[in-house]
């Protein structure tokens, strides 16, 4: 099922990663922010809303290793971020679509305004496609559910399909093993 | 009478290359890439359930509101519901007045372009920020959408960077992704800033109370996030009964729209969220009717309901694709357009570019909403006829049409009339404002001894079985060699052809105009003339009349509540065969067979707009045809309509020439010498392209090539 959700989520330009340990994935998330050279300065903060990914690990040494990593979701720090970081609900095969609840404001700004999305999933939440993640998720629990399916995209001049208009212009999921159903 | 500037903004439409360029490209990738996001799925499976749920609600409108409202009211949700599109402007603006709103961030909605919202906001001092890439070029350069989806298509990226400079007070380049970079940029601050965002939605869940928004940019999502006050418009077209109908429209509506699986983001709300500054989002739901529920419970029109927005419609429209959207001059533009146009404006509206429509029936086809497009235009036909009177220059036509001696008269007359412009089998020239008929496209002669005449010269072996020919205006008077063959073929078969001389036009024509009445006299006498006497089959080479014969006969009736005829309709419809699935039913009972081993090289097939999408025929032609000796070549979009439709070629020859066109270079694309089809319409339209353009292709009605084939 990895391997479907992967081929639709790349045909729409997301990036998809598996890792088979939560410190696997911290690893190349902290490579992947120091090749973004994020740093202490507008435009170029990471910011990381709290999730089960982040459940024992202690924040403010990861904070001290990363200059510019936050973890305080606001609209000033992610207007002002170039990666946002989270945790999504489930993938879907058939679209190559991540499914969460968004109901937090907060889960939507970092998904939303930085010119990053980096997408923290465990590997047993893929389904086969809406019907599936219906039966998980509905408008009874979730006031805001919100379907992702790769990057921003936009292509009202002259029909050239151009990434990254309003939201995100890179979208990259990863998955890990070891998450099980921990989210 | 159209107004003088619409047929100046067609002419000057059709003339720009930039527009039909864009518009042609998009239609042609469209196509193969509409089919390929719909593998492994059960398209009319999948449409019928959307059909159903949506038409379920069109017919329940006000338990839905109730329910929706009750719903989203229990979460929170503000929700306002009225039919006046000057209430919506004024619940908008006590809104911002309320909450000390500013300025305004606007994600696409439709329905906010129905009523030019826009201009009340403005109006009252606010500042509104479209914030979708296309709705903000139109918005900069002050111009109306001219696709539902793609509101920008007909503008160059010169032209955006034109008005982006102006915005942004920098002098940019013209390349998209830097163009699309200033967008961003400029409209990332104004996301921030906002008092207010507007949205539509593209689904309205009764039971949930839920609205759901479908795009790609990502700005609905900032609309819907960053400001603390959320308004919702949304027509009552949009509800569906319950939260799983969401699933299919969301199956087909990217699909449809812009061929792709899913849209980047669907947001699916439901009730108020939390700010980001903590309090609660004051959200407004505004469910507008507009005439909506007029339309729903109008028999004609209730399927208008069933529309899912996807524009699809336009994208395979072989008129939009040349005029594009806004000789349409309002804000819904193509076929569904013309329908929305004239309901939430009004029927007058619709007068002048209900014509556009050439009935080929594409939009039929790919609807994923079931609507009959074509069907809904006639009938709006029908309807200016009955409030405004037939145009005098119609009129004249259908009082001749509708007298079935001075039609035949006529037409003897013009056989001798037009032989001073004849050159051969055409005409060339015609004189003085007639000239523009043989612009691009020579006319047949009128023959001079017409079919009904001739038959009474064949010598026909008395059989058992008789089929009644249904001769049709061009073979009998363009085209008698043609009902000469059908006699030779059907002799073979050992079938003896009648030929009910009373049967009279076959009453498309009237029928495309909105003449209604008229067509249901045509239908009556050529009832009473084919079921005279007791004929296994009834048999037509021209797809139109066939389809009279078989559909349209029983459908005037019922649009006119007439009930006297529908029986005896009924019976001939039963009896009725178009040439070619007749003869290949001959041809499988082993009643008709084809010389072997003939060798006639390369040919390539034209199917006609009724054949193809009305009858569904177009495997036994084909077949029919190699089984004859040729060597079949697919020409590009060999089902596109060739600009003829009747009448429509006379009424708008600067539509219909550039279509026969591209249909000539299709053909001459494939290099065969000959050119089939079923039609002595698409016959009379293709060949007499051919002959002006001067190809050495050989334009054949089906019948002509296998006659001589056939043992």
């Amino acid at each position: 099922m990895f391997d479907q959700f992967k081929t639709r989520a790349e045909a729409v330009g997301s990036e998809v990663y598996r890792f088979k340990t939560r410190n696997d994935a911290l690893e190349f998330i902290l490579q992947f922010l120091q090749k973004e050279e994020v740093k202490d300065a507008k435009d170029a903060y990471a910011v990381w809303y709290d999730g089960p990914f982040l459940a024992g690990i202690d924040k403010n040494e990861l904070a001290s290793k990363v200059s510019g990593l936050k973890f305080e979701v606001t609209r000033q720090n992610t207007a002002d971020a170039k990666i946002g970081i989270s945790e999504v609900g489930w993938a879907l095969t058939d679209t190559g679509s991540l499914v969460s609840d968004q109901s937090s404001v907060a889960s939507r700004l970092v998904s939303t305004l930085p010119a990053i999305h980096v997408a923290i999933i465990g590997s047993d939440r893929i389904l086969d496609g809406k019907p599936a993640v219906f039966e998980k998720i509905t408008p009874k629990s979730s006031r805001y559910i919100a379907f992702i399916t790769g990057p921003s995209r936009t292509a009202d001049i002259e029909r050239v399909l151009t990434i990254g208009v309003h939201g995100p212009k890179r979208l990259v999921i990863i998955f890990v093993d070891e998450l099980g159903g921990a989210n | 009478m159209s107004k003088p500037n619409f047929k100046e903004s067609i002419t000057a439409a059709v003339n720009n290359a930039t527009l039909t360029g864009a518009l042609g490209r998009f239609s042609e990738a469209y196509k193969v890439n509409r089919q390929k996001a719909y593998e492994g799925i059960d398209f009319e499976a999948l449409r019928t359930t959307i059909a159903e749920r949506k038409n379920y609600c069109a017919t329940r409108l006000e338990q839905m509101a109730d329910l929706f409202q009750k719903n989203a009211e229990a979460l929170g949700a503000k929700v306002y519901r009225t039919n006046d599109p000057e209430k919506v402007k004024e619940y908008i603006l006590k809104v911002a007045k309320d909450n000390n709103v500013k300025t305004v961030v606007k994600s696409k909605s439709m329905a906010s372009e129905e009523i030019h919202l826009n201009h009340a906001l403005e109006g009252a001092g606010l500042k509104v920020d479209e914030t979708d890439l296309g709705e903000w070029i139109i918005q900069l350069a002050g111009q109306k959408p001219s696709h539902m989806v793609m509101p920008a298509i007909h503008m160059t990226k010169e032209e955006v960077s034109v008005l982006f400079s102006k915005a942004v007070d920098e002098r940019l380049t013209t390349d998209i992704p830097r163009l699309v970079e200033v967008a961003r940029k400029e409209l990332r601050t104004k996301f921030l800033a906002a008092d207010m965002g507007i949205s539509g939605g593209n689904l309205a869940v009764a039971e949930t109370g839920s609205i759901v928004l479908v795009t790609n940019e990502g700005n609905a999502r900032m609309v819907t996030t960053l400001p603390n006050v959320h308004v919702a418009l949304v027509g009552i077209e949009k509800f569906v009964e319950k939260f799983e109908d969401i699933t299919p429209i969301l199956t087909a509506l990217p699909r449809s729209a812009t061929a792709q699986l899913l849209t980047s983001y669907v947001s699916i709300i439901t009730g108020p969220t939390e700010n980001t500054d903590g309090t609660m989002k004051d959200l407004h739901i505004i469910l507008m009717d507009n005439r909506r529920t007029e339309m729903a419970n109008d028999p004609k029109f209730n399927q208008a309901m069933q529309c899912i927005r996807c524009g699809s419609c336009l994208n395979v429209c072989p008129i939009f694709r040349l005029v594009g959207g806004h000789v349409f001059g309002s804000i819904y533009t193509g076929g569904i357009g013309t329908i929305l146009t004239a309901w939430f404006d009004k029927l007058q509206e619709s007068e002048d570019i209900q014509g556009l429509c050439i009935q080929c029936g594409n939009c039929v086809e790919i609807c994923p909403g079931k609507l009959n497009i074509p069907e809904m235009i006639l009938e709006i036909r029908r309807r200016l006829v009955v409030e405004k009177g037939q145009g005098l220059v119609m009129k004249s036509i259908f009082s001749v049409v509708n007298n079935r001696s001075l039609f035949h008269a006529m037409m003897r007359t013009a056989s001798i009339t037009g032989k001073p412009f004849t050159t051969g089998k055409f005409i060339r020239h015609l004189p003085l404002f007639l000239s523009d008929l043989t612009d691009g496209r020579s006319l047949p002669a009128i023959s001079a001894t017409p079919f009904r005449d001739r038959i009474k010269k064949i010598q026909q072996p008395k059989g058992k079985e008789k089929a009644a020919l249904y001769g049709g205006c061009l073979i009998d008077f363009a085209y008698p060699e043609m009902g000469e063959m059908i006699v030779k073929i059907l002799n073979k078969a050992g079938i003896e052809v009648l030929f009910p001389s009373e049967q009279t036009c076959c009453g498309a024509p009237a029928r495309y105009n909105g003449a209604y009445e008229v067509a249901a006299n045509n239908a009556v006498d050529n009832i009473k003339a084919l079921l005279k006497e007791d004929v296994k089959y009834v048999v037509s080479a021209c797809p139109t009349c066939t389809v009279a014969l078989e559909h349209e006969f029983i459908s005037v009736f019922e649009s006119l509540g007439q009930t006297e005829w529908l029986p005896k309709a009924k019976e001939l419809s039963a009896k009725t065969f178009d040439f070619s699935t007749l003869i290949k039913k001959l041809v499988d009972e082993g009643r008709l067979s084809f010389k072997e081993g003939q060798k006639l090289g390369k040919l390539t097939y034209h199917d006609s707009c009724h054949l193809k999408r009305t009858m569904k025929v177009f495997e036994q032609p084909r077949e029919l045809l190699q089984k004859a000796g040729y060597d079949l070549t697919e020409m590009f979009e060999c089902d596109m309509c060739c600009g003829m439709g009747g009448s429509y070629s006379i009424k708008m020859p600067e539509i219909s020439a550039p279509i026969l066109q591209r249909k000539l270079k299709n053909i001459k694309d494939t290099g065969a010498p000959v050119v089939a089809m079923d039609c002595p319409g698409c016959v009379m339209q293709i060949g007499g392209g051919i002959d002006q353009d001067g190809a050495k292709v050989k334009v054949k009605h089906t019948l002509e090539l296998i006659c001589d084939q056939l043992k």
